[in-house]
């Protein structure tokens, strides 16, 4: 039996490093290939020598497939590609192409330079490795090989992430990457048509959110980064460069203008420029707004949001200052919220997930005494909020795309393992699917049954919609053919094609009955009574009387003599071929029981 | 439908729309018949020795009489030249089906809409001329009016409102997406390196490929390469839309256009460019961005004046996946595709909606200006062919070769400006194509009659056609093409649990066959994986042999032959003792004597003659079908 086998490296009931393996039909795919924020060693990234223990990894993958530019999906894809070694093809959507490279570099220099780590890839690595990119449209459907396809569907979520079909034959994966069912200031909604894939891959980040409505987060937020500023207080909300950080500053930058506030917003990164610029470049990835507004006004070009600079930490007053990265774990974030923690008036915002071991992670926790480097211990008096603006799909999002793909399967990936055994009994309960969530490492396997693609000779198809004749196009119509195997094609022809093409003669097959009739009258007589007799009864029939005094009924022949003794009986001949067995053996069985007394 | 063009040659034969009174065409004399009957003098102006009608432009509309639009089903657009027709189709035909075409055909074919609506629809000319029109009045015009074809059918422009709702019958496609129809067919556009988003389409179903090659180009220009690799294994390959001026280098054209430019200007004249808002102005741009600085032009101010110039320059920078390998990496710097953005920023290139508003202030000469539109009869490059051609020191220069450059100027002669003609066409030439059709081996090519005869007025040239084997068939205008090829086999899956019932037999070494009774179920055009057949179910009564028998049973064929001895000796084992046997001319008699029963065998046939003894034939029935094979 066919199967599909599934093994994730990374983000089997966890969030960080995401890297699954899927094995379907004899291709091996890779989806993802990303880092884990929570981890400094080894576990940073995913054991690729799962894959294969002696063997290059060309040689055992068929593709690598990055879903978008976040580094717990591409983090570890040089030192994949460049350090354990990797030269096949690499898929990716434009904008990720365009954008990964950056967030690598900036990943690379972060634990060499700050950290001086050794044994890191370099920015050669990252060069090298970019170029074994092949970037993808979406809707595109690109030939990995002769059997392998895939197909870039819009995932929402971050500039340029896509889902990603992997279909051979008539298998088929959908690997979701991470989403976004519903459209925010910047991007649309993920997207996918009825595929009815074998197996859904899906993020079950918000496995157990149902997320109120954008608005009244939106509301929210802006009403309390203004109370922090109206108390004279600093908020801090920490981003990564690229994604809700646009939505965040598109929504700050109309309500400074619409509120005439003077409070300064700052950004912190030297990135936030280069960023703006592409998703300017990729606006075709954007929400649908932004795209028909953009002549006339570009959403990306801010008035009220400037450059941050260091010194700027220290100044007296309100500011609101976006600073990287996301989860407080290094960077400038964490060198800010180290300044500013101790005064209650101050104000952290953390707009999206962070991953257990990150200081975002600890305060959002209750957490109040923290110990950093060198022992110091850090009391946080200022105020901490969690607002979720991570573009994931929440619970009704994950349902409402299985809704639309109608997968006969389900796995998850990429979530917490409590929240997702909550998800995974919702899912059989409501779709009546198998729905699989396993743990790094851990092999699931599917079997999928799939049917026989089969050339029909148009001649048969023709013929057996005509028998059906009926113009109600819905009904069933039986078929009967000859199925030929030759060299693994397979064909279904006509019977007659058939033998034709085998060289074979067609053997007939004919039975021929007396049936004895007591009727006085001349013969012809005696046929135009059966005649009529059968008309009356046969009626979806084609009933002939023929010139020369026989009968037919479809193919069926009756001819009738008088009888060489007795002359008031008449002799009916009955033949037919065995394609008529039914109707010829129904006729003479018919016709035994006599003519009825007076014809109509 | 493939593609939805509109012919605009027909404006060629109106007086121009000038944006401000124009003295000179307000007294040009009316035209008079030859028998000095004035009755036309209102509709018909004469300048210097070409009639023109007086009235708002008309177009000419694709042929829409001759089949019911209403049963077209799509529209395949290949680039956003080819749907410029699409308002009338859309709006005003019965038309219900879907459009599909790529992103950028869609937003560039609406910023030619846009333009083309308002550069006709801000000059409001009172009059409407019609009487010229008129069959008997049409046979007296001089030419070309006389030979112009179905005058009766050429239309007024449509509006915005018309462009938006055509436009909103557009389903967006990207190259090498599959598009299922109806689960008919299979539709995937693919890159054709003409312009942004131009596609060439391939419409497909299982055993059969149509190609249908528009508008393409093997020159690197700004889109994207054509795919050639994909058009392979076509049935049939439909070819048109190649270069209109087959006898010029594109490259040797823009070489030509730069000289004249820069010489024109350096001897203090200005230069007029028709043009489109969209297209090679990009790669114009792009030159002159290498050229200005060496040429001593940085001074030179280039003026772009469309009401759609903002937005084409700004279109063209976000399009950067359609765009060729060169242009895509630079977006990944980040940095715009196109050098025209450092052109403006450099103040180097300003572009303006009209003549009208901060133009007027920021006009310096001399300088260079691109506007639209190419035919000379509307948009702002009327004003400046008014303005600038008295002067010998200014020129003209035309780059679009979809309109004769002559008949373009018709109405401003005399004119004392210069007129350079520089068409620049991406298009396949004929050597390109002969290139094209032996690399990707169609079956079958057909294409406009024009490609497969020397252009009429250079006769001897028969390079300048397409020679192909076979002949290329060709089609006229409202002409129907039958293609040849027959459709044999189509696509069925055979779902699992039939095929596990299915009981394969070897007849010959490697060749199998199974006989398939199934209920095929037809959905949606697909033939739905067929399923064995029910049993009848229980809950319906047994038929009884008094009922008719429903409908027709399937039994299979049979084949192979009966060998005589085993068939005796199977008749003996089942209890008929007196067996009796005959030989004939072709085979056997068997009698049993008893049963007054006779069987005919034959090498291809056998005959059961039996009566009255239903359980008896039957049974010999079933003895005989064990000897045979079922098909």
């Amino acid at each position: 039996m066919p199967e599909i086998k599934v093994t994730p490296l990374g983000a089997g009931q966890d969030v960080g490093r995401s890297c699954i393996l899927v094995s379907i039909a004899g291709k091996n795919v890779m989806l993802d290939c990303g880092m884990h924020m929570g981890y400094n060693d080894d576990r940073r990234f995913p054991d690729f020598s799962y894959i294969t223990q002696n063997g290059r990894l060309t040689d055992f993958l068929d593709c690598v497939i990055i879903s978008h530019f976040h580094l717990d999906h591409c983090g570890a894809l040089p030192y994949f590609s460049e350090m354990v070694g990797y030269d096949g093809p690499i898929y990716m959507s434009h904008p990720t192409k365009a954008i990964c490279p950056i967030l690598l570099e900036d990943y690379r220099k972060i634990t060499v330079d700050k950290k001086g780590e050794t044994n890191f890839f370099t920015s050669q690595m990252i060069k090298d490795c970019m170029k074994k990119v092949v970037a993808v449209h979406l809707h595109q459907t690109v030939q990995v090989d002769e059997e392998l396809e895939i197909k870039a569907y819009y995932a929402g979520h971050v500039l340029g992430a896509a889902m990603f079909q992997i279909k051979v034959g008539c298998e088929s994966v959908v690997y979701t990457g991470d989403y976004n069912m519903t459209p925010d200031r910047h991007l649309g909604a993920a997207w996918i048509d009825k595929c009815r894939p074998d197996l859904l891959i899906t993020e079950s980040t918000y496995a157990t959110t149902i997320r109120d409505s954008k608005r009244c987060r939106e509301r929210d937020f802006l009403k309390k980064v203004h109370e922090t500023v109206e108390r004279g207080g600093k908020v801090l909300i920490p981003v990564f460069a690229l994604g809700r950080a646009q939505e965040l500053c598109i929504l700050l930058e109309t309500f400074w203008e619409r509120m005439n506030l003077k409070a300064p917003i700052y950004f912190s990164t030297g990135l936030t420029e280069k960023a703006n610029h592409y998703y300017k470049l990729f606006i075709t990835w954007t929400n649908q707004k932004i795209r028909k507004t953009f002549v006339q006004r570009n959403m990306f070009e801010f008035k009220h949001i400037k450059a941050f600079d260091r010194a700027f930490a220290d100044n007296p007053g309100p500011m609101v200052v976006f600073a990287t990265p996301g989860m407080l774990h290094a960077g400038q974030s964490l060198q800010i919220f180290r300044k500013w923690a101790g005064n209650e008036k101050n104000m952290v915002i953390m707009p999206g997930y962070c991953v257990q071991g990150t200081v975002g992670h600890k305060i959002l926790s209750g957490q109040r005494k923290l110990e950093m480097e060198g022992r110091q211990i850090l009391e946080v008096k200022m105020q901490v909020e969690y607002m979720s603006f991570s573009a994931h799909a929440d619970a009704k999002g994950i349902m409402q795309l299985i809704r639309q793909a109608e997968p006969r399967n389900v796995l998850l990936v990429h979530g917490e393992a409590k929240k997702m055994e909550f998800l995974r009994q919702k899912i059989e309960q409501e779709f009546h699917v198998s729905c699989f969530m396993p743990a790094n490492g851990e092999t699931t396997t599917i079997l999928t049954n799939p049917s026989i693609p089969v050339d029909i000779s148009l001649g048969l198809l023709k013929r057996e919609t005509a028998i059906g004749a009926a113009p109600d196009a819905k009904k069933p119509k039986l078929m009967h053919g000859t199925l030929l195997m030759k060299d693994n094609s397979f064909r279904l022809v006509s019977p007659e094609q058939a033998l034709k093409e085998l060289g074979l003669a067609e053997h007939q097959l004919r039975f021929t009955c007396r049936v004895h009739i007591q009727d006085p009258r001349k013969e012809h007589e005696t046929v135009l009574r059966v005649y009529n007799h059968l008309k009356g009864i046969l009626k979806d029939y084609s009933v002939q009387h023929l010139p020369d005094g026989s009968i037919t009924v479809e193919s069926i022949l009756i001819q009738a003599t008088a009888h060489s003794e007795d002359q008031g009986t008449k002799v009916l001949l009955v033949s037919w071929t065995y394609q008529d067995e039914e109707l010829g053996s129904y006729l003479t069985s018919l016709l035994k029981k006599g003519l009825p007394q007076s014809t109509p | 439908m493939l593609d939805c063009g509109l012919d605009m040659t027909s404006t060629l034969n109106f007086l121009p729309l000038p944006l401000v009174q124009s003295p000179r065409l307000s007294k040009l004399p009316g035209w008079v018949l030859k028998d000095g009957s004035m009755f036309l003098d209102k509709e018909l102006k004469e300048c210097s020795g070409h009639v023109f009608v007086d009235s708002v432009p008309e177009f000419c509309l694709p042929e829409t009489e001759l089949l019911d639009l209403s049963t077209v089903d799509v529209i395949l657009i290949s680039n956003y030249h080819c749907m410029m027709a699409l308002p009338y189709i859309t709006e005003y035909t019965g038309f219900t089906g879907t459009v599909y075409a790529t992103e950028p055909t869609v937003q560039i074919g609406r910023l030619l809409m846009e333009e083309l609506v308002n550069s006709i629809e801000r000059v409001p000319k009172a009059q409407s001329a019609s009487m010229w029109k008129n069959k008997e009045v049409q046979r007296l015009l001089p030419a070309p009016l006389k030979d112009a074809v179905e005058v009766s059918m050429w239309r007024k422009c449509y509006t915005m409102p018309e462009v938006n709702a055509a436009l909103s019958k557009i389903q967006l496609v990207g190259y090498s997406q599959k598009i299922e129809l109806f689960g008919a067919v299979q539709v995937t556009p693919l890159s054709s390196g003409y312009a942004l988003g131009s596609s060439n389409w391939i419409i497909q179903s299982h055993y059969e490929k149509v190609s249908y090659v528009s508008g393409s180009s093997l020159l690197t220009t700004h889109p994207q390469p054509m795919d050639q690799a994909s058009l392979k294994n076509s049935d049939v390959l439909i070819l048109t839309g190649l270069t209109q001026i087959p006898t010029a280098n594109p490259d040797g054209m823009v070489g030509e256009f730069c000289s004249n430019l820069a010489m024109t200007v350096r001897n203090g004249g200005n230069v007029l460019v028709p043009c489109y808002p969209s297209g090679v102005i990009y790669d114009l741009l792009e030159c002159l961005y290498q050229y200005i600085d060496s040429a001593g032009l940085s001074n030179v101010p280039f003026y772009f004046i469309s009401p759609v110039a903002n937005s084409s320059l700004e279109f063209s920078q976000i399009f950067a996946e359609w765009l060729c390998h060169n242009k895509q990496t630079k977006v990944y710097l980040p940095e715009p595709p196109f050098p025209h953005a450092e052109l403006i920023q450099t103040n180097k290139l300003k572009h303006y909606p009209s003549i009208h508003g901060d133009f007027s202030n920021d006009f310096k000469q001399p300088c260079v200006v691109f506007t639209g539109h190419p035919s000379l009869r509307f948009g702002d490059v009327v004003h400046f062919m008014e303005l600038w051609g008295k002067s010998s020191l200014n020129t003209v220069i035309f780059t679009e070769p979809d309109f004769s450059y002559l008949d373009a100027l018709a109405p401003y002669q005399p004119l004392a400006m210069k007129c350079v003609y520089c068409p620049i066409d991406t298009r396949l030439n004929f050597i390109q194509v002969s290139k094209l059709l032996k690399e990707v081996q169609p079956l079958h090519v057909v294409c406009p009659e024009q490609y497969t005869q020397p252009p009429p007025t250079q006769s001897h040239r028969t390079d300048l056609m397409i020679d192909c084997q076979p002949p290329a068939m060709s089609y006229r205008r409202a002409e129907v093409l039958t293609l040849p090829y027959k459709r044999r086999y189509e696509k069925i899956e055979i779902m699992p649990d039939l095929a596990d019932s299915l009981v394969p037999l070897e007849i010959k070494p490697g060749i199998s066959l199974a006989t398939v009774s199934a209920v095929l179920h037809t959905k949606d055009n697909k033939h739905l994986p067929p399923k064995p057949p029910q049993p009848p179910a229980s809950k319906k009564r047994k038929r009884v042999s008094d009922d008719v028998p429903e409908g027709k049973s399937l039994k299979p064929l049979l084949s192979g032959s009966i060998p005589m001895d085993q068939f005796v000796q199977t008749l003996e084992k089942h209890g008929f003792s007196d067996v009796k046997v005959e030989d004939t001319a072709k085979g056997h008699i068997v009698l049993l004597q008893e049963a007054e029963t006779l069987i005919q065998l034959e090498e291809d046939s056998t005959h059961i003659i039996c009566d009255n003894d239903e359980p008896l034939r039957v049974k010999l029935r079933d003895l005989v079908l064990k000897f045979l094979q079922k098909f």
